[in-house]
């Protein structure tokens, strides 16, 4: 929805500007790995032998709770801290002692960084006066990058007179000015509004698609991550569980970490015998096929809950009653209690329409692979964070 | 100066709720007593102000007007002093020298400080407000051996900017972490670092640009205190503007370009004060 919306709030931008940036910053999109990237605050991991590889022009988002890691695997990268060991390699090259005003990367950060007593243009142009551009094509190509963010108009204003999602957009723009080698975003929508925020991503996607940049998007909002990147990383206690695209992470967790912190997941109580698991009576195909037999915890979507087709049974493991319904759309959640846990559903609206508060639901779990938690609550039926 | 006008501006919030009468008499009590302490406290400044104004205006006779103290400024010679223009000009290059150094010392100091040794903060700022509580006098017995030595090499005056700029460290510190602390250093340095900018760069072409009311308001009070500072340069034996005066009031009996000098020496701190808080204002009003 919020995406469907933004689209068509994002300013539209004349085609020639555009072109000219992209013909001139899209020089060939270079290939990031980190080769155990190690960094320890005290005696707290903050990465342990971190390996990451960004394909030439892809955008990755590292996603996590705070803590995880995501934050300084990018300063790492962009040369702000330096690593206890591993290796960071651009293009080929050993950037690993290289200091960060060498490094050429473009970086929005999450507070506002714009120069306050520098204009917007000079902001935008802050950059290109330190590679001592010249003074008429410095402001040429400031405000080619201030029309690609669509905010040409607001050229001659400071920082302090633009809204937080202009700022965001004029430091997007001062960081590709320089026609980096890599773009690096730190979270840089956290400090927006819902809607801005929606808009500034989709914004940011369509501008680094154009430039054809290599990006490292950091953030702790599955969401913006699952909305933006070309893959999602997925990061716990300085290591990656999982890097992958959207859909794989979301609908193929790889850990039960990346189930529960990607999504909504039901934790049900089930059963592993002989390579499936069952759950209330459903008998669903394992991810992990070798799982030895005995009880466990399911980690169910909530869309892999759907109505038994037979109608409303007065009892059964998955027959139970309406808490909640939660319009989200084009989907309805369904909250049900079905006595010694609850469950969340998620149907389409048409289907949930007939569903209130106190009625009477039958309910079948879809027999998707499912992971098993290793976890020994099988009470808690619910987890994961709101997407 | 910006205090009391702050004052005056300051709205008074009154309790939701309360009859109107009551706020009304409580603005008027408010009110009543703001001019009270205005005026008490203007007294008390301007009537000292306006007394030396008269004395530096006073004829050859008692009671009479003339402008030959002002004149005397540019010409005035006591007998085995040197020109009073001569310890004026001295003075005020003491105070311009005075302020370059404490600016090149302590403007990239705190900003390295606060960028990459934050854990010395508490101690650069011990250090920095130190000055403050030692007196004058032990001072000078504890810097008298290196002026001693210091006056094997030169004896111009010029050379008090050393102890100067010790005196002046508490004030200009405060002035500088008060600006200092009003913008994000980590991330303007960050960006400014990301985008290419040496380290040098991030301190004169960043950092210090965005605390420029600090830098303004260090300078001032360091410009203020040299000014004026006697003590130190009379126990060392130094002569500045303040110890030329002092020598004049000794020695002359008609000391008319005492006052005139003195007036003039406030004028021109006062006259510094506007220069600079019109600058800050101005940025701001050409940004606002």
């Amino acid at each position: 929805m919020a995406v469907a919306a933004a689209v068509d709030e994002v300013p539209l931008v004349t085609s020639s500007p555009v072109t000219r940036v992209r013909d001139r910053a899209a020089r060939d999109a270079v290939e990031v790995r980190l080769e155990g990237l190690s960094r320890h605050y005290g005696s707290v991991v903050a990465l342990d032998r971190l390996d990451l590889t960004l394909e030439p022009g892809q955008l990755i988002a590292l996603l996590g709770p705070s803590g995880c890691g995501k934050t300084t695997t990018l300063r790492l990268l962009a040369g702000l801290e330096d690593a206890d060991a591993g290796r960071v390699i651009v293009g080929g090259r050993d950037i690993t002692r290289m200091p960060a005003n060498k490094r050429d990367m473009g970086m929005v950060f999450q507070a506002y960084s714009l120069f306050p007593h520098m204009t917007v243009r000079q902001n935008v142009a802050f950059g290109l006066r330190l590679r001592r551009v010249g003074a008429a094509e410095r402001d040429q190509r400031a405000i080619e990058m201030l029309e690609l963010v669509g905010l040409a108009e607001h050229a001659t204003r400071y920082p302090h007179q633009l809204s937080g999602g202009q700022q965001q957009r004029v430091a997007l723009a001062r960081a590709l000015a320089i026609e980096p080698q890599v773009l690096l975003l730190d979270e840089p929508l956290s400090a927006l509004d819902a809607k801005v925020r929606a808009q500034l991503r989709d914004e940011i996607r369509r501008i680094q698609l154009e430039v054809g940049i290599t990006t490292l998007f950091v953030t702790h909002d599955q969401e913006e991550a699952l909305a933006i990147a070309d893959r999602v990383g997925v990061m716990r206690d300085g290591h990656l569980e999982q890097l992958a695209p959207p859909t794989e992470v979301y609908s193929r967790p790889a850990t039960s970490f990346v189930a529960e912190f990607v999504g909504l997941t039901n934790r049900l109580a089930g059963e592993v015998r002989d390579g499936s698991v069952i759950v209330r009576g459903c008998t669903l195909p394992l991810v992990e096929r070798d799982t030895p037999n005995g009880q466990v915890v399911a980690l169910v979507r909530p869309e892999a809950v759907t109505m038994a087709s037979d109608g409303a049974p007065e009892s059964g493991p998955l027959v139970g009653t309406v808490i909640a319904v939660t319009f989200l759309g084009a989907t309805s959640r369904v909250t049900v209690d079905l006595g010694d846990a609850r469950i969340l559903a998620q149907f389409s609206t048409a289907d949930a329409a007939a569903l209130t508060a106190g009625s009477r639901v039958a309910l079948t779990i879809r027999p998707d692979p499912v992971l098993v938690s290793a976890s020994s609550d099988p009470a808690v039926s619910v987890a994961g964070e709101e997407a | 100066m910006a205090a009391l006008t702050s004052v005056g501006e300051t709205p008074i919030a009154a309790p939701a709720g309360r009859p109107r009468g009551m706020q009304a008499g409580r603005r008027r009590r408010l009110n009543t007593f703001r001019y009270v302490v205005f005026t008490l406290f203007g007294a008390f400044f301007l009537i000292p102000l306006l007394a030396m104004l008269r004395f530096s205006l006073e004829g050859a006779k008692l009671g009479t007007w003339s402008l030959s103290a002002w004149r005397q400024i540019a010409s005035y010679q006591g007998s085995g002093i040197p020109p009073l223009l001569s310890s004026i000009e001295i003075t005020l290059e003491l105070a311009v020298i005075t302020c370059a150094v404490m600016l090149v010392l302590l403007v990239p100091t705190m900003i390295w400080v606060q960028l990459r040794v934050r854990w010395l903060t508490r101690t650069i700022e011990v250090l920095c407000l130190l000055p403050l509580t030692i007196p004058a006098i032990v001072l000078v017995v504890g810097l008298g051996e290196i002026y001693n030595r210091i006056q094997r090499f030169s004896l111009s005056a010029l050379m008090l900017f050393w102890i100067y700029v010790i005196l002046a460290l508490p004030y200009a510190y405060r002035a500088l972490a008060a600006g200092l602390g009003g913008i994000d250093v980590k991330t303007l340095s960050e960006a400014a670092r990301s985008l290419g900018a040496s380290w040098f760069t991030v301190i004169v072409r960043v950092i210090a640009p965005n605390m420029r009311q600090g830098i303004l308001n260090a300078v001032l009070l360091t410009f203020s205190l040299v000014l004026g500072e006697f003590t130190i340069a009379y126990l060392l034996l130094y002569t500045n503007l303040q110890v030329e005066l002092y020598s004049i009031s000794r020695n002359t009996p008609n000391a008319g370009v005492l006052f005139s000098t003195s007036f003039a020496a406030l004028l021109f701190a006062f006259a510094l004060l506007m220069i600079l808080s019109y600058a800050g204002r101005g940025r701001r009003r050409s940004r606002g």
